[in-house]
């Protein structure tokens, strides 16, 4: 159903996922995605009326920590591989 | 022919929850420390980290579920929210949105009707005849985590992050769109806030930011049932703004509708300087968050015995104490009010009766210097140091006419700050009333000698001068002295002067 | 004594019955790397002076009473998603080519515990995307039995440092064939446990669903051994764990009489390489001679696990690499200060190689607005269709028999040009994933070209145990 991959479509899901292509790139992931896309359209052929979505494999519940205080001040060691710090904070290009 | 148009207002409210750690991790939500020193590898979103739920908060989103009569989920889970943003170290928040712990409540706000009565006189306590009441529905409750402070440095061209309050947790209330006046929104806030701290669930301090309120408005023709496009405004700061805003984005729509144009689905800020808001448009920031089930966290099952042992804990909120205070205490409907606000404040009054002090009395200390005391040092009932069973003997001091009522806001004063003994206080600095008569007699007379022109007043019927000699007593004795007992005194012993005389 | 030729356990033996040294080891290991690594590329991060310390502390540890389990002393490889606290964890990637974790992954520290030595981290796809560890920022590794072939991927520095005996066992990461097909490309045995029996905790993320940590090991029982050492920890913070008191060493026996062991015609079809699928039935004939119940079976829906797959795989992976924004740690671009976004794009454009940007994308696109329920929304539901179906075979079977791979392991450079014919080289091994089942790979032959091959054993979750004997029993009688 998703052969055509549109120019806008590619454009968008750049911007969402702050990737910057290429033309060539761009070319590129068109065709790629539209492959891949129409591959993954094989699961239109399965009836899944009524089946529950199932996002988690394991019926693993309610895994709960305390609410109590174990971390100490450890941001100099957390801030040691920021590229770019100041005054014990990351530092950030201002967004426009 | 212009239209009437109706403005219809839902809430979207953020409130910081009173946990001691985050949501995902062991780290401190202390307030106001130096930057990212709470913070780890998980608040951090390092690679590999993963997140845990925080027991507590589990427990606080329900007890607000319940408060909010809504249905608790037996089965909820969270999800991811991707959005770029440096306040956010993993780019994605996590939240939930397919399956909320809350949802279908409602609650009920008392409001003015009578919109020229301001903001401020809203308080239920002003006995207005137009004071309605309405129910408010609560569309879901969700749990989530907040984000981290950006710092704009002064020359504007970089952001600096504090991730203190990255993964701080946060319930985010939801409300229908079910008000109409900035009247409406207040009382439903007011409303939040009381439950909330009822449930000690949050502080809810706008101010400080663990209540942040966004705003979603739209207009539609009176008489309609169709809601219109609506905007969200942001960046409201105070009970002052959002009603300045709501009363902006009116107009604005107003305007807009007025003109034939369109309403714009969008987020805005409201500036609080220039009293205006703007839009929050960016090609970069797609509004399609690829909402997702986090693969990270295991569902959650709420069983009926959870829940049961949380609607057991729930206390007795203000609007029920109030009507029981009514029932039970002879005092004034105005100190009922301001004494149920907060419960620390109804409960500190609760425990002082029970130790057999007059409610009265007990009231008249929280109204008056309690709430004095707060206001000069710019604190919370939540504040409050000293043990009802402190406040019980100082009252007792001043009923049994140990000390004076100056000597008793003095003692109160230091009572309120270390929440001293008072008993203890009021021996070790030598504060009880001179009470021996002889004493008394011979300050008395010696005032008498040593002032015979307000005496000669006294003789000529000026009894002012009364008042004078009494004062002049109480100088004589440091202050200790009980005014009543002088004033007896000293009307005794003129008599004498007059008689003679 | 030639301790390469060693086993883990064997090695480990060795040393505490004082035949040799947790140092000697170490320095044989580092010796051979000396040797081959320059050809195959084993390894991103070598630490050769750390690891003579840590050798020679554990040396002293064990002489001191303090370490007596199977690995103390056993020099070990860990693959450089597993986060190692003070050594670079690069993911295979340029964006994180200066990270060093101030954390250790709770695996990594299980072993540790139990007194393996940290040889160095292994090479991998980038972020394990990929299945030939040609995806890699810092180069292809190369198969040890013919350096013109792939390794298989995406743990194939773990697989081929193990069968070089560039170290004398490894962790790699399964999401989606990740252990399983690089241990048969490369002849090792290769294991991925349930999802949850390993913490994730430190293994960074590729799709949080489906990421296992598994052992990469010469044999069955040392296999049995690391996962005995990585299980049973307690994690530092994972929700997805869960805590057993299995010992997988006293699984190991030669025995196999009346299990019943099932072989998929779904999965010996079109596409199965001949070679391959002989050595397969051969290996099941064996299994029959011990005593084991085989036959063919209907699994059904093998066809639509790899879409499934696919689509989650994408979908978590591109939020999972969200955070990687040149603003906490790792790769910043230059020249991009102006502007937030800029910066964002410029750095993750350049940080990331062209596979994960392209899994990211895709990701993308299915978690979209208009497009979630046709594609995410729907591969969950062919999950829940696809775990069903296993939960049928298991009513029937212990454990399911097929291949690893359609072929061996191919010729470098072959695979990448077209990235779904690469994709669909993982139509045996995602099933598990998507299902959470253990799985393991293990040698089952030789192709006339010399290659490995490799079979796979698949049971119930939580079912090592089964896996781990009917695994054992092959090799046994397979001599
Ligand atoms: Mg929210
Ligand atoms: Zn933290």
């Amino acid at each position: 159903m998703q052969n055509g991959i549109s120019d806008e479509m590619i454009e968008y899901v750049g911007i969402l996922t702050k990737l910057e292509l290429s033309e060539e790139e761009k070319e590129q992931a068109r065709e790629d995605m539209g492959r891949l896309l129409s591959y993954i359209d094989k699961l239109g052929e399965l009836d899944t009326e009524g089946v529950e979505p199932m996002c988690h494999v394991l019926p693993i519940q309610n895994v709960l920590r305390e609410d109590v205080i174990t971390n100490e001040d450890q941001s100099r060691e957390l801030l040691g591989n920021a590229p770019c710090r100041r005054d014990n904070m990351f530092v950030a290009p201002r967004a426009f | 022919m212009a239209e009437k148009y109706e403005t219809v207002i839902g809430l979207e409210v953020h409130v910081e929850l009173a946990t001691k750690t985050k949501i995902f991790c062991g780290c401190s939500t202390a307030f106001g420390d130096s930057p990212n020193s709470h913070t780890c590898p998980i608040c951090l979103g390092m690679p590999g980290t993963l997140p845990m739920l925080n027991g507590r908060v589990l427990e606080y989103a329900v007890a607000a579920g319940i408060a909010m009569n809504c249905d608790i989920s037996r089965f909820c889970r969270f999800d991811r929210k991707n959005y770029f943003y440096p306040d956010n170290p993993q780019n994605y928040q996590i939240s939930q949105l397919y399956l909320p712990i809350c949802r279908d409540g409602w609650v009920e706000i008392e409001f003015n009707e009578d919109p020229a009565q301001g903001v401020e006189k809203l308080s239920p306590s002003m006995k207005n005849p137009s004071l309605r009441t309405k129910k408010v529905g609560i569309h879901e409750i969700h749990m989530e985590e907040d984000a981290g402070k950006l710092v704009h440095d002064d020359g504007g061209d970089y952001t600096l992050i504090d991730y203190n309050r990255a993964g701080v947790p946060l319930i985010e209330i939801v409300s229908e769109p079910d008000m109409r006046t900035a009247q409406e929104v207040i009382a439903y806030l007011e409303k939040l806030r009381r439950i909330l701290q009822y449930l000690g669930v949050s502080d809810c301090k706008l101010q400080e930011g663990s209540m942040r309120v966004d705003v979603n408005l739209s207009l539609r023709k009176e008489g309609t049932k169709e809601l219109g496009i609506r905007t969200e405004m942001k960046n409201l700061g105070s009970f002052h703004a959002i009603s300045r805003a709501i009363e902006s984005e009116r107009q604005r729509q107003q305007a807009l509708l007025e003109s034939g144009r369109e309403v714009v689905q969008e987020t805005r800020r409201w500036d609080e300087g220039k009293e205006t808001s703007y839009a929050m448009r960016s090609k970069e920031n797609a509004r399609d968050y690829r909402y997702f089930p986090d693969p990270d966290l295991a569902p959650i099952c709420i069983s009926h015995g959870f829940w049961e042992k949380i609607r057991a804990a729930q206390p007795e909120f203000c609007w029920e104490k109030r009507k029981r205070y009514k029932a039970e205490y002879d005092i004034p409907e105005y100190d009922i009010d301001i004494i149920t606000d907060s419960r620390q404040m109804a409960e500190l009054f609760e425990a002082t009766v029970a130790l057999g002090s007059q409610p009265k009395k007990v009231s008249n200390w929280l109204m008056g210097e309690t709430l004095r005391l707060l206001r000069e040092r710019n604190l919370d009932p939540s504040d409050i140091r000293f043990t009802p069973e402190n406040l019980a003997k100082l009252i007792a001091l001043t009923e049994s006419r140990t000390i004076n009522s100056t000597v008793a806001k003095e003692v109160f004063e230091i009572m309120f700050t270390e929440n001293a003994d008072p008993e203890m206080y009021v021996k070790e600095q030598r504060l009880a009333m001179v009470a021996d008569e002889e004493t008394l007699r011979r300050t008395a007379e010696k005032v008498i000698r040593e002032n015979p022109k307000s005496v000669q007043d006294y003789i000529r019927g000026k009894d002012r001068a009364l008042g004078y000699l009494v004062g002049q007593t109480m100088i004589a004795c440091g202050g200790k002295a009980d005014p009543v007992g002088a004033s007896r005194l000293l009307k005794e012993l003129l008599q004498q002067e007059v008689n003679e005389a | 004594m030639e301790l390469l030729s060693l086993s883990a356990v064997q090695l480990g033996r060795a040393i505490r019955e004082g035949r040799t040294t947790a140092v000697e080891a170490m320095e044989a290991v580092l010796g051979r790397i000396e040797e081959k690594e320059e050809w195959l590329n084993c390894y991103i991060t070598l630490d050769k002076e750390g690891a003579r310390r840590r050798a020679q502390e554990t040396q002293k540890r064990i002489e001191a009473g303090e370490l007596r389990g199977p690995l103390a002393g056993v020099p070990m490889a860990v693959k450089d998603n597993l986060c190692t606290r003070g050594m670079r964890t690069t993911c295979g990637s340029r964006m994180l080519e200066t990270f060093v974790p101030a954390y250790s992954a709770d695996a990594v520290m299980g072993l540790e515990r139990a007194g393996a030595v940290l040889v160095g981290k292994t090479n991998m796809d980038e972020f394990a995307m990929g299945s030939t560890t040609e995806n890699s920022f810092y180069g292809p590794t190369r198969n040890p039995w013919n350096t013109d072939h792939v390794p298989g991927g995406s743990s194939g520095g773990s697989a081929a440092a193990v069968a070089a005996r560039e170290c004398f066992f490894a962790l790699g990461s399964d999401t989606g064939g990740s252990v399983r097909q690089p241990a048969a490309h490369c002849g090792v045995v290769g294991m991925k446990p349930t999802y949850g029996t390993v913490s994730r905790y430190g293994l960074v993320a590729y799709a949080s669903s489906m990421d296992q940590i598994g052992p990469l090991c010469g044999n069955v029982e040392d296999c049995g051994a690391v996962l005995e050492a990585i299980a049973g920890i307690v994690p530092e913070s994972d929700s997805t764990y869960v805590h057993r008191k299995d010992s997988f060493q006293g699984a190991l026996k030669r025995d196999v009489r009346g299990l019943r062991i099932g072989l998929p015609k779904d999965y010996f079809g079109e596409g199965l390489d001949e070679e391959v699928r002989n050595a397969l039935l051969k290996a099941a004939r064996l299994l029959e001679a011990e005593g084991a119940e085989v036959d063919e079976f209907d699994l059904g829906l093998s066809d639509y696990a790899l879409p499934a797959y696919y689509t989650i795989a994408a979908a978590e992976a591109s939020s999972n690499l969200e955070r990687f924004d040149g603003i906490k740690y790792g790769y910043r671009a230059g020249n991009a200060e102006d502007d937030l976004h800029r910066m964002y794009k410029r750095t993750r454009s350049e940080g990331f190689g062209k596979e994960v940007k392209r899994r990211i994308m895709l990701g993308g696109f299915v978690l979209s607005s208009g497009y979630y329920d046709a594609y995410y929304q729907k591969a969950l539901k062919a999950k829940a269709l696809i775990k069903g179906a296993f939960d049928k075979a298991f009513f029937g079977y212990d454990c399911i028999l097929g291949p690893v791979a359609p072929c061996t392991a191919p010729k470098l450079g072959e695979s990448l040009p077209d990235p779904l014919k690469m994709y669909l080289g993982d139509v045996y091994t995602v099933a598990a994933n998507l299902a959470g089942l253990p799985a393991i790979s293990l040698p089952c032959g030789m192709s006339r070209a010399g290659l490995p091959i490799g079979m796979q054993l698949v049971a119930d979750c939580f079912q090592e145990r089964k896996l781990l004997q009917i695994a054992y029993t092959y090799e046994q009688c397979r001599g």
